[in-house]
């Protein structure tokens, strides 16, 4: 464990960075971004095609890849002490939990000798308003506020 | 060789006032502004309970200080009664008074990490507090919807009656949570980094570890709650239904954004209490802390199980009951590790060379109430059992059986213990004791007979059982005055807790740097410290709890002196 | 204010500012979390929500995209320029991260100003409630964050405090990240 703790720098200036410096010069950044542009580009386009499968990996699977992108070349995360991934970690995995144990309530609508009917009516006029839509006149960016309430 | 050693700050010039009580970024001074804060807002707390358990044992009767207690009436003071306890009480003054007062000095540092911010947290808290309070005197009065909120109750006007008053709550629960994350930061960040030169991990008194811990779990946890206030917030006052099914919410989302926060932060408020123990039962054993990683260890498991266990407050309103096998065998599981701490610290105690000073008196008291109210929690964790008591006083009896340990016998158990470090000045231990045994006694004969009333079925929230035959039978309403008068002795006791503080600080006994003998680094500064708290920051050189070593003359021997 | 010995300290061997601002990023994530994760079950639940989901304006949430990664260009770049000890160029290219962060607001605001008018308000039902929740509570911390930058380029400026560039810019890419997230579950999920 480094014991540059006895370095009191009175001027108040502390070292950036974990180890010094991260020393990429400025090209090296404007890379990435560039990357991460065309990524935000495809995601664009890729739900355009209308098909679920490719909507799901060109929306999401290229925003965890973007996201990683974020934290490894700009937020140096790779090259932090491991209690910062470990904090890090936990956070993610706690939501992870959050979710897992919550969803059988909230996202499910019927379960072991339970059955949600409010939410089951909500959601077959909702999906009964879309047929109407759909069948109706087409697709318009002015339309209804989408089933108010 | 000598080690180097920093130099904290000098005296500065003269303050004013207002710089020096109320614009003070001196980590003590913030303690004392958490301190007599909490204090303050746990008389009013009291206050409430006298309040509500006088309409409980004598129904409609008018109640000195307050009137006749309307059923709304008593819908508000017993919802704010635990919200102000937690929120206001348990929290500020264990976690952010001691942990703001005894960290930097425990470990050897001068300060916060972040003083700024450690003024911007109290005077977010203040905030908090003020909003609070408001919420009382607005039209349709305080929220009365119990401190767990639950919508529509919480999230309709047609329901809750207090429009003003449901919102006004929700803003400063919002505000109390931002204040513990900032002060949070500070706390965790100068506990891992500002640590004296060769203070290692397992140096670290067992305090500050555990307010450590208790930080990072709450804020690993609130996070989803601070989300759901927002929400709730909305429902109140902007028309959306993010709890209400026929918008397509749910109010089961609420109750998992709450207990998903509400049961890590029962032992985020657990935590520094047994800390506290734990230091005052190994320096009035005059002997090693049994097994100080183990406890360690076991605490950080407890803090990880504890996100595991939440929905046991859920059992029965509507989960899947998948979901509720699971939760039980985790609830279950979690009284594992604290029964373990317990028996470590009566580890420490066996062939200890005990005083039974007031601070050890609290301490003791902490464990012996705490495994009566853990103890109950199992009956309640189980699933099957739970569907008869959820709801009853049996539950309320439990709770109490474990906050009451933790925010007033634990307090107790600091104050006493620190106050010499404070003020400079000794306690009375004859007021001490008086006083101890004037809150213990009483307390019991609160909350045991509530055990009972609760498996005789009464149900919790009621303002008036008279309108249930079957729970206004005569023994039933006897017992309910007994728990009031028992309160009314306990309460009327405390006046002997202020009477020692104010007796003390004009006329104590000098305390003089260490007059416990304990071995940890605050009691090698002045009593009072001054600012900086020691003109020399001291080094580290050994662990915190070395009594009663064969190699020294002394039964104890401080973390600062070189070996 | 003279900082406190403890402030330099560091025993684990990372600065205490970048320390703070980890954690803080910690609880942000579950703040955000709880809020994406109730929406996540929600509209896994509630499949016709992707007609309400049509009526979101996707180019210009891909636009704030794009004006958000940008951003996080910029503050790297000050934080590269802060570690070279250039404040002024640091200072330049936070402020630059300031200006992007008022765009986005903009954009935001005209595109929220064409959904309330229309009629796609907060109480209009459940997706448009997380909707506005979501990106509100995202964009109070773009504002919390852009003033705080103003006030670290200041100093920066004057070779003050460099090290607090850094910092500055991690929270910035941690707003950026949650943007990341979001753009797709609000915008892309029709």
């Amino acid at each position: 464990m480094s014991e540059h703790a006895h370095d009191h720098d009175q001027s108040g200036a502390d070292q950036g960075g974990d180890d010094g410096h991260h020393g990429h010069p400025d090209s090296h950044y404007i890379k990435i971004w560039a990357i991460l542009c065309v990524l935000l580009m495809i995601s664009v386009l890729g739900p355009e095609l209308g098909v679920q499968l490719v909507t799901l990996i060109t929306a999401f699977g290229i925003a965890f890849v973007k996201a990683y992108m974020v934290a490894k070349n700009f937020m140096h995360l790779d090259v932090e002490k491991p209690i910062i991934h470990y904090i890090l970690g936990t956070c993610l995995v706690f939501m992870v939990l959050f979710f897992s144990a919550v969803a059988p309530d909230v996202m499910e609508h019927d379960g072991s000798n339970w059955e949600h009917l409010t939410a089951k009516q909500v959601v077959a006029d909702g999906l009964e308003a879309m047929e109407a839509e759909q069948g109706g006149h087409g697709d318009d960016d002015h339309g209804d506020g989408g089933g108010g309430h | 060789m000598e080690a180097t050693h920093d130099h904290g700050a000098h005296d500065h010039h003269d303050e004013g006032f207002i710089k020096k009580y109320l614009w003070s970024t001196d980590h003590k001074m913030i303690a004392f502004q958490y301190l007599i804060t909490g204090m303050a807002m746990g008389l009013i707390g009291a206050f409430m309970a006298y309040a509500f358990r006088m309409q409980l044992a004598f129904p409609g009767m008018h109640v000195p200080g307050i009137g006749v207690i309307t059923p709304d009436v008593y819908n508000a003071l017993v919802t704010n009664h635990g919200t102000i306890m937690i929120f206001w009480v348990a929290m500020p003054v264990l976690i952010a008074a001691f942990g703001n007062y005894c960290i930097p000095l425990m470990i050897g540092a001068d300060d916060m990490v972040f003083p700024r911010i450690n003024r911007l947290s109290y005077q977010i808290f203040l905030l908090s507090a003020i909003v609070l309070i408001w919420s009382f005197f607005v039209p349709g009065g305080g929220f009365g919807g119990a401190w767990t909120a639950y919508p529509p109750l919480s999230a309709e006007e047609l329901y809750s009656l207090t429009p003003t008053g449901s919102s006004l709550w929700v803003v400063a629960v919002g505000l109390e949570f931002i204040a513990f994350l900032l002060g949070g930061i500070n706390f965790v960040t100068t506990a891992m980094n500002s640590r004296a030169p060769g203070m290692k991990a397992l140096d670290v008194p067992i305090t500050v570890w555990m307010i450590v811990i208790a930080s990072i779990l709450f804020m690993a946890s609130v996070g989803p709650l601070l989300a759901g206030a927002v929400m709730l917030l909305f429902d109140q006052n902007l028309g959306t239904g993010f709890f209400d099914p026929m918008s397509g919410g749910d109010p089961i989302l609420w109750q998992h954004l709450f207990w998903f926060f509400g049961h890590p932060e029962v032992y985020v408020v657990l935590l520094p209490a047994i800390g506290f123990s734990g230091e005052i039962i190994a320096v009035f054993s005059r002997k090693k802390l049994f097994a100080y990683k183990t406890i360690l260890l076991t605490a950080i498991g407890t803090g990880v199980l504890s996100f595991f266990v939440w929905a046991h407050h859920q059992f029965i309103s509507g989960i899947d009951p998948r979901m509720a096998n699971i939760f039980t065998i985790t609830t279950v599981l979690i009284s594992i590790p604290i029964a373990e701490m317990v028996f470590l610290y009566i580890a420490t105690l066996f062939g200890g060379s005990i005083r039974f000073t007031t601070p050890m008196l609290w301490a003791l008291a902490f464990v012996a109430e705490f495994i009566i109210g853990g103890i109950t929690g199992i009956f309640l964790g189980a699933s099957g059992a739970d569907i008869y008591f959820h709801d009853t006083y049996f539950v309320l009896a439990h709770f109490h059986y474990t906050f009451f340990p933790i925010a007033i016998i634990g307090t107790y158990a600091g104050f006493t213990y620190w106050f010499p470090k404070m003020t400079g000045k000794m306690m009375s231990e004859r007021l001490g004791k008086l006083h101890f045994w004037g809150t213990i006694i009483p307390f019991n004969m609160i909350f045991m007979p509530l055990f009972v009333l609760g498996a005789a079925g009464q149900h919790r929230r009621i303002y008036d059982y008279t309108g249930f035959p079957e729970l206004s039978l005569d023994w039933m309403q006897m017992t309910r005055v007994v728990a009031t008068s028992s309160l009314l002795i306990m309460l009327s006791f405390q006046v002997f807790f202020f009477w020692n503080v104010f007796a003390s600080l004009r006329n104590g006994k000098k305390a003089g740097k260490n007059p416990w003998r304990s071995n940890t680094l605050e009691w090698t500064a002045e009593s009072p410290p001054g600012h900086g708290n020691w003109a020399e920051l001291p080094n580290c050189y050994r662990g915190p709890y070395e009594y009663g070593h064969p190699d020294r003359e002394e039964d104890y021997w401080p973390q600062n002196l070189p070996a | 204010m003279q900082k406190p010995i403890a402030t330099n300290r560091s025993s684990m061997g990372i600065p205490t500012g970048k320390l703070a601002v980890w954690w803080v990023i910690g609880s942000e994530i579950v703040i955000f979390g709880g809020i994406l994760a109730s929406y996540l079950m929600h509209r896994l639940g509630h499949p016709e929500w992707a007609n309400y989901a049509q009526h979101t304006n996707t180019m210009a949430g891909a636009f704030n995209t794009l004006v958000l990664l940008t951003s996080s260009l910029t503050a790297v770049l000050a934080h590269n320029a802060a570690e070279r000890g250039d404040g002024k160029r640091a200072a330049n290219f936070l402020l630059l991260t300031v200006g992007g962060a008022v765009t986005f607001l903009i954009v935001k605001g005209f595109e929220w100003n064409y959904e309330i008018t229309h009629g796609y308000v907060i109480s209009s039902n459940q997706f448009w409630s997380f909707y506005y929740t979501a990106a509100g509570v995202h964009a109070m911390h773009v504002i919390a964050g852009a003033i705080l930058m103003v006030w670290v380029s200041t100093l920066a400026r004057k070779g003050q405090e460099l090290q607090r560039v850094e910092l500055i810019g991690l929270y910035w890419h941690f707003v950026d990240l949650v943007w990341i997230f979001l753009f797709p579950l609000l915008y892309i999920a029709k």
